[in-house]
Order: C-alpha cells, then sequence, then structure tokens
C-alpha cells in the first residue's frame, strides 16, 4: 500500500519562501496570481493489506515527524 | 554546577566552539555522539550546539530531535537539568517540544551572519545572571532564525518571564524581536545567537562569557 501526504503551513503563519515565489510569478507576468503557499509531498510505501492499520501508521508518523503541528496542518491518503 | 556535556550530531558544526566554551568555565565537559543510548550519571548541564544536523532534511533540528540521546536529554530537562540550545540547537529544543514554538526561514530568505546587539530581557535566571549589562553583542549566523508562535504562546512567554534576550534591531522576523526564550521552569534556554562565538577578546569580544559563568556560579 501507498500512502500519499500533503504537508502545508496552516493559515496565519508567514510564508517567506511562497511570498517569493507569487513575486517572481508576478515578475514573470504570469497574471490573476493572489498567493503562493509552500508545502511537502511525500509517499510513503508500507507492508500488509490493512488499511485501518496503515492510516494508524500514517496519522502517527504525520503528528511526530512528518509535520510540525504548531505550523502545519496534514492531510493524507491511502491507495491500495 | 560543575560538569557540562556538549552533544554532537551529524552536522553540528558548532560543537568543537561551545566544549572550548565550557571548557573555560566548567570544571569537567563530556563530549556525546547523538547515538549515545544514555547520559553520564554526574552531568549538571547539556549543551546542544548550532550546525546543519543531518543536513535540515525535513524541518531544521526535526531528525536530531528524534534521536536516541535526545530522549534521554528530555527525561534529564523533565527531572530539572540544565539544557541550553544554540542555532540548530535551539530548533532541536523546538522540535523536541521542550521549548514552545518554532524557528521559521528568515523573513529576507538570506543567511545572515554577522554580530548583532541584544538586549537581555531576564538576567534573573540560572543562565543570565552574571550579566551586569543591558545590551551585549553577541554573533549570528542562521537561515531559519525567524522565531514564531501563536498569540497564546507568546501572551504566555511574556507572562511568565520567559523571554531571555531580544534583538535590538530584528534581523530576522522574529515575532516581538524574540532572539532566545526559556521553558517554563527556566531550566531550558535555546537562542539563535552564539555565546560559544564571544569568549575572547581576540575573536568577536567577551559578551558571551558571562552565560557560562552564571551556570558555574552559586
Amino acid at each position: 500500500m501507498k500512502a500519499k501526504i500533503h504537508v502545508t503551513l496552516k493559515s496565519g503563519v508567514l510564508d517567506p519562501q511562497g511570498n517569493a515565489i507569487k513575486q517572481s510569478l508576478d515578475n514573470l507576468g504570469i497574471p490573476s496570481v493572489l498567493s503562493v503557499t509552500q508545502g511537502k509531498y511525500f509517499e510513503i510505501t508500507l507492508e500488509g493489506n490493512d488499511k485501518s492499520k496503515a492510516e494508524e501508521t500514517i496519522e502517527e508518523s504525520c503528528k511526530t515527524l512528518l509535520a510540525n503541528t504548531v505550523i502545519e496542518n496534514y492531510k493524507f491518503e491511502i491507495i491500495e | 554546577m560543575k560538569t557540562a556535556a556538549v552533544i554532537t550530531f551529524p552536522g553540528s558544526n558548532c560543537d568543537r566552539d561551545l566544549f572550548e566554551a565550557l571548557k573555560k568555565t566548567f570544571k569537567k565537559t563530556y563530549k556525546l555522539w547523538h547515538k549515545d543510548t544514555e547520559l553520564p550519571k554526574d552531568i549538571d548541564f547539556i549543551a546542544i550546539p548550532g550546525g546543519f544536523s543531518y543536513g535540515d532534511y525535513l524541518r531544521s533540528g526535526s531528525i536530531a530531535a528524534n534521536s536516541a540521546l535526545m530522549s534521554e536529554v528530555k527525561k534529564f530537562a523533565d527531572n530539572g537539568g540544565y539544557v541550553l540550545g544554540i542555532c540548530n540547537g535551539f530548533q532541536i529544543l523546538t522540535e523536541a517540544g521542550l521549548l514552545p514554538g518554532v524557528l521559521l526561514r528568515n523573513n529576507k530568505l538570506k543567511f545572515i551572519s554577522k554580530k548583532v546587539t541584544l538586549e537581555i530581557a531576564n538576567n534573573s535566571s540560572r543562565f543570565t545572571s552574571n550579566y551586569n549589562k543591558k545590551h551585549i553583542d553577541i554573533p549570528i549566523a542562521h537561515h531559519d532564525g525567524n522565531y514564531f508562535c501563536n498569540d497564546e504562546t507568546l501572551k504566555e512567554l511574556e507572562d511568565n518571564n520567559q523571554i531571555a534576550f531580544k534583538y535590538l534591531e530584528n534581523p530576522n522576523g522574529s515575532r516581538n524581536d524574540i532572539a532566545g526564550i526559556f521553558n517554563k521552569n527556566k531550566n531550558v534556554l535555546g537562542m539563535m545567537p552564539h555565546p560559544e562565538r564571544a569568549i575572547d577578546e581576540l575573536i568577536g569580544g567577551c559578551d558571551g562569557l558571562p552565560l557560562f559563568q552564571s551556570l558555574i556560579s552559586n
């Protein structure tokens, strides 16, 4: 099984990298960009076929390591 | 306090400077490796150095915060042991949950390496009691030094006198100019500036020395 995980900054947290990317898009003349936030994407391959156990494992991984929940949110999906 | 220890992680690069600062002040200083599973029994103080532990992969300090020896450091701190984290060490302490908040990328996205003036916001702690002046000059060298926490935590920090040092001129976007904070019990200090780089008049001044001297006095 595979887990696809997105980690993104919570709203209200200063995102200097996202701001710099937006600035760069503006400089390129790309229209209509209101804001940019930068996040992280992980793919984790898991052994076994138990989906609820996999969800537990990924939840634990996100909470303890992949995301810093002071500033980041995470969401994931498990693909069989 | 008499006995100190410095922990080296893969990618630490201020561990020797910190060792020299401790050698100048403490009676005995151990060098520990992140894979050690036990702390020496006789230590009073643990220092976590700056650098780029594990290449700053994932988030600065996050991998080191979950290493074998750090769980022992957490126990040591929970039992009232004194812990100092400098620069990457500060990032490790926040990631380990020993200090609140987090260090974000500098607001102007640049690595900053220069001497800055700090205000000593609390000089009654075991880390700062030997400072008898209001302002000190200490070098900073970081990319992720922009201290962030939510409003509630910020209020707690202020109400409990947990802010140790503030920048006179904010270099990185830190909330309320914060350069260093204590935990609630004031036995853990994290700071972005490098006191271990200011212990000799020939190189960078001596404003870092009273911090180490505070720890050994009493």
